[in-house]
This record gives structure tokens, C-alpha cells and sequence, in this order.
């Protein structure tokens, strides 16, 4: 199979030895000179300095027989031109996109770019994973045992943005301390309205840790990552 | 009418002068705050630092719902990703992408961009200076010969190899 790869910084550079280990015939077009040298010394000289969003460029790779067009530079922009001159003036039935910008994702399967590769929200997927972004955060635990501080990020999405303290459904023996608003401290009273980036400082049991992220962050099911 | 212009270089600059003295609404942005230098002190519209490449910048600067969307920054492509952003993630009608490289001008005209071609334009006017005849379509903005749709149907788009289609030959 005949594959362009467009790109030789990172993933262009590992995508090409894969590529070539696992038997596949390619070209990989690099823009600079040095970095497209610097590959070519390792992989020889299927390297070309040439700027693949030039149709000229691009044909001279032999874009016509291509089956796969893989455009992987660090620029949307150009990742974009490379994959819609592949396909809309070379005819090439794939083409993959590296796409930096997740906003870009939708952008380009629209226009008819084939296979989306986004280095950026997979890396932010992983590390969501590893960083609970909205969680109750355990501080302490009081003496005695049972009771602990936590503290509570108000996201647009909780339950308790725009209503009163009093009217929170807050599980037994829990009291809220003090919210942090714009870098300040400030008690909370029963008439307090929870705005969103408002930070609740709260004693709760131990067990009652569902029922208070429920409450200040919101059903623990709403598992949607968009 | 409302006029958006990303890039505020020689061109954007003095486009945005003349829209917005003649009255109309007008927003121009661009990476580079000093490139706001370019306008006039008096200047009666809105700059805005944001990035063309970014749809959320785009609609955080006004750019939903306006009549005129100008491309205009240095690079082509950023131009051609942006325009297209315009025209199918904002649904702006008349969008127009600077491309300065003539095949990739001609081939998203195929592909339902109206561009600007400054190569093609300042070629044409120093060969009819020369006594050449002028050259068709390296006038102004070029019209799109295409026209825009979700490219997801298959191999057959029948205005692929469309380079050669006249101007407004739709």
C-alpha cells in the first residue's frame, strides 16, 4: 500500500518507521530542510523537502496512486489543505488528519476528511482519568474519626449553582463552612446563593460523601465526556 | 451590514477603514495586537486578539451571524481553514479566503471558496502593462465555480477536476 505522510515532526517520524517496519511503501513530505535531512539520514530517501499543501508537491509524490494520504504536521490549517487537495484533486480514497485543536474535529469531518486523529484530547482523556476535575476533595479527616473537611468545586453544571444554602438537600450532620469567591473567604449563610467557581468548604460524615457530591457537584451517573 | 476581517495586515487594515467609514459595522481581528497599529486612531470599529483557527474565538468575537467574512491573514491555508469554518460551522453566506498561491486559490474555488489570488491579480496587471492580453479571472475576487457540501458522499464529485470551469460557470 502507497502512503504519503505529510509531516515530519514526532508522529510523522514514528508513524514513518512503523510504517516502514510493518512493509509499506511511502514518501514522507517535510517542509525544513534540516529536519527533513535529519530524518533522511535514519530512514533514507523516501524523505522529500517539499511543503505537502502545494498540489504541485503533493503530485510529484505521486499523489495520484496514493491510498492513504496522512497529514500529521502540528498545524490544523495545513493538515486540513493537505488532506482536501489529496482527496478532492488527487482522488486519494483515505485521508487522516492529526488534528491539535479538538474544536477542529467536527470542522473537518464535515469536510469530508476521512480518519480523525486528535493527539490533544486523547492525551486530555488520559490524564482526566488520573485527575478527578469534578470531585468532592477530601482535606481532612477530624478527630475522632468521622467527620471530614472536604471541599467542593461549584461547576455549571452542579445542582446548588444559583440556590440558597438552606435549600440544598444536604445529608444529616453536614454543615457548610465557608465558600471561596473571587479569592475570598466568606461564611454561608442560609440566604447565601452558590454561583459557579464558588469553592464550599463543608463538614460531612464519612459516610455521607455520595449524598454531598450529589448535592454540590451533581449525579455521579452524567458520565457524558462532551 | 456587518463585516468580519481576520487579519489585520496592509489589506485588512485599510478594508476595515473603508467599511467602517462608509458606515458599516465592522469587527477585525488578529493574533497580533501591534497589527492594530495599522488602523487609524479614530478607527469607529472593533479590534479584537483572537485567532482565526479557533471557532470558539471566532464566536466569542462576533463572528456568528454577520453578512461579510474576510480571510485575510498571511497564511493560506489558516484562510482556508477559516473561511470554511465561516461558511459551514457559522453559516455565514458571503465568505471570502486570500490565497496566494494560485493552484490552491483555483482548486477551493472548485470547492465553493470565493478567493482573492494577489499572485494572480498583480501577474495579470504587470502583463497587460506589458501589452499581454488580460487574463480571464484574474480579476478581483474570483467566484467560487463550485459549491460547498458535505463532502461525505463518495469518489464521484463531478467538479473535482473543475479547475478548468469558467468563472461563475455554476
Amino acid at each position: 500500500m502507497y502512503v504519503i505522510i505529510v509531516g515530519g515532526g514526532k508522529v510523522g517520524y514514528y508513524l514513518t518507521k512503523e510504517l516502514l517496519a510493518a512493509g509499506h511503501e511511502l514518501v514522507l513530505l517535510e517542509k525544513d530542510g534540516r529536519r527533513a535531512r535529519q530524518i533522511a539520514d535514519e530512514v533514507g530517501s523516501i524523505v522529500l523537502q517539499r511543503d505537502g499543501c502545494e498540489g504541485k508537491h503533493l503530485e510529484e509524490a505521486g499523489a495520484k496512486r496514493a491510498a492513504i494520504v496522512a497529514a500529521v504536521t502540528g498545524d490544523d490549517e495545513d493538515n486540513l489543505v493537505v488532506c482536501q487537495m489529496a482527496k478532492h484533486h488527487f482522488d486519494v480514497p483515505r485521508t487522516i488528519a492529526r488534528v491539535n485543536n479538538p474544536r477542529n474535529e467536527s470542522l473537518f469531518r464535515h469536510l469530508g476528511v476521512d480518519e480523525i486523529i486528535s493527539p490533544t484530547r486523547m492525551a486530555l482523556a488520559a490524564i482526566e482519568q488520573d485527575i478527578p476535575v469534578h470531585e468532592l476533595l477530601h482535606l481532612a479527616q477530624l478527630p475522632g474519626g468521622r467527620l471530614e473537611l472536604i471541599e467542593a468545586q461549584i461547576a455549571e453544571d452542579s445542582p446548588a449553582v444559583g440556590r440558597r444554602a438552606a435549600d440544598l438537600s444536604l445529608p444529616d450532620a453536614c454543615s457548610l463552612l465557608a465558600i471561596i469567591r473571587s479569592g475570598n473567604a466568606q461564611p454561608i449563610r442560609a440566604d447565601t446563593t452558590l454561583q459557579v467557581g464558588d469553592t464550599v468548604l463543608a463538614i460531612s460524615r464519612t459516610e455521607s460523601g455520595d449524598q454531598l457530591h450529589d448535592a454540590l457537584i451533581g449525579a455521579a451517573d452524567g458520565g457524558d465526556p462532551d | 451590514m456587518r463585516a468580519f476581517i481576520a487579519g489585520c495586515g496592509r489589506t485588512g487594515a485599510s478594508l476595515a477603514q473603508r467599511l467602517a467609514e462608509a458606515g458599516h459595522e465592522v469587527t477585525i481581528i488578529d493574533t497580533n495586537t501591534e497589527a492594530f497599529n495599522r488602523l487609524d486612531h479614530g478607527f469607529p470599529g472593533r479590534a479584537l486578539r483572537a485567532d482565526v483557527t479557533d471557532e470558539d474565538q471566532l464566536r466569542r468575537a462576533g463572528a456568528e451571524g454577520v453578512d461579510l467574512f474576510f480571510a485575510l491573514t498571511e497564511g493560506d491555508n489558516r484562510n482556508i481553514l477559516a473561511a470554511q469554518s465561516a461558511a459551514e460551522t457559522l453559516g455565514i453566506e458571503r465568505v471570502v479566503a486570500k490565497v496566494n498561491d494560485p493552484v490552491r486559490a483555483e482548486a477551493y474555488r472548485a470547492l465553493g471558496l470565493a478567493t482573492l489570488c494577489r499572485t494572480r491579480i498583480l501577474a495579470d496587471a504587470l502583463a497587460t502593462w506589458s501589452g499581454l492580453p488580460h487574463e480571464g479571472g484574474a480579476e478581483g475576487v474570483a467566484p467560487a465555480t463550485g459549491h460547498h457540501q458535505a463532502h461525505h458522499e463518495e469518489t464521484a464529485d463531478q467538479s473535482s477536476d473543475g479547475t478548468a470551469v469558467p468563472a461563475g460557470g455554476r
